[in-house]
């Protein structure tokens, strides 16, 4: 039963309810970083970072946080581990780091993590809160990823940096363009709502 | 006093960059959860912008005195995140009693979308941006009134043309809501981007 609980709890972020998919939190992110797949995929995994250190600390600290003043206090919790990410891209990826830019310290007001403190972790035992943020994390980091290949693609024709559509493929700039974050987001959307209405009816 | 070294027809031109072609949402992707949540209805949007002005100006004011007078002298820049994002939580508190006292009807107006302000990350965004550009405080003030500006041009737009298309237009039921919004938002994205030509020869 345990396991059984555990297991569902992580799969809920990475389908069920997908934080970029279903619930359309983070968008910011979501379309600002996602000109090319390595940027996507440098940023999932860093908000999958501070997601699963903020969920394990502030589930650790329900008991302690008075109500009146969770949300200060779960956004310093935040804010310690999106600091902790950016020091350390800065030192190991300062290429990631530059790409990535001012959308590293703006983890912080990524609503993604704030939402799960809100509706999980202060709610849930340890062990719970960080298999919801890894499984958050990681649908955040595939969703992220996946739109970010596909506006390379589009866009630039190569794939994680890589050509793959060879030289007579005339890219679409307009993919990598803020525009192209909008409407690729949006067509994804429309394909996951088409897949789902399918599914249930 | 000296306050700057800006004159009028630059503080213009900077106005123009910031509200048009340098837009927060269609440009830099700045505030797009209030942009896509809150922009159903004219009237509501119009409050967000201008709560969200508000806020802004006052934001860059005192991160950009906090960073020059604080955090730079002590040699605590790594702090810069944790601090402004403080500031700006308690800003907002701030001008939430603050418009509750003062005027009990802007807070009916308003009221709701204040706290949504603090993870605005347009908010923390212009006064992150404001160091790492590295305005002085002027520039600082105007970037954050004339950014916030462009966020209440764009989310009041958008308000205007989904009001319109949800009333009158037969909207295919996977494309309603969120898909639908992203592509307006996308082509009018296209249509800001035509202001980059404005000033090539300036």
């Amino acid at each position: 039963m345990e396991k059984k609980r555990g297991f569902s709890v992580f799969f809920n972020g990475i389908l069920p309810e997908n934080p970029t998919f279903r619930l359309v939190l983070g968008a910011c992110p979501t379309m600002a970083v996602t000109t090319g797949a390595i940027n996507g995929l440098g940023m999932g995994l860093a908000a999958t970072f501070v997601l699963l250190g903020s969920n394990i600390v502030i589930s650790l600290l329900r008991n302690f946080i008075p109500d009146k003043i969770r949300i200060p206090a779960f956004i310093v919790v935040i804010c310690t581990f999106v600091t902790m990410v950016q020091m350390l891209l800065q030192a190991f990826v300062p290429s990631l780091y530059q790409s990535l830019g001012i959308f590293i310290p703006l983890i912080v007001v990524n609503c993604i993590i704030l939402a799960r403190a809100e509706a999980f972790a202060s709610k849930n035992k340890v062990l719970y809160s960080a298999l919801d943020g890894l499984g958050m994390g990681l649908g955040f980091t595939i969703a992220i990823t996946l739109m970010g290949a596909l506006r390379e693609l589009i866009g630039a024709g190569t794939l994680f940096g890589q050509n793959v559509l060879g030289a007579g493929y005339e890219p679409m700039l307009i993919a990598i363009l803020p525009a192209g974050g909008f409407i690729v987001y949006g067509l994804m959307l429309w394909v996951v709502n088409l897949i789902t209405a399918k599914k249930e009816g | 006093m000296q306050i700057s070294d800006a004159n009028i027809v630059t503080i213009l031109v900077f106005m123009v960059s910031c509200v048009l072609t340098n837009n927060f949402i269609f440009s830099k992707f700045l505030g797009c959860c209030p942009f896509l949540g809150v922009s159903g209805k004219v009237e509501t949007a119009f409050g967000m912008g201008m709560a969200v002005t508000f806020v802004m100006a006052l934001a860059s004011l005192f991160t950009w005195v906090i960073n020059t007078w604080i955090l730079l002298p002590l040699d605590l820049v790594y702090l810069q995140t944790i601090a402004f994002i403080l500031v700006i939580a308690a800003l907002v508190q701030c001008v939430e009693m603050f418009i509750k006292k003062a005027s009990p009807s802007l807070y009916g107006a308003l009221g709701i979308y204040l706290p949504l302000i603090t993870t605005n990350c347009a908010v923390l965004g212009v006064c992150i941006l404001n160091m790492t550009d590295g305005h002085d405080l002027l520039f600082s003030v105007l970037n954050g009134v004339f950014g916030a500006i462009g966020f209440l041009v764009a989310i009041v737009l958008m308000a205007g043309v989904r009001e319109r298309i949800e009333n009158s237009v037969n909207v295919p039921k996977s494309l309603k809501g969120f898909p639908l919004s992203l592509i307006i938002a996308g082509l009018m994205s296209v249509a800001f981007m035509g202001f980059a030509g404005l000033f090539s020869n300036v």
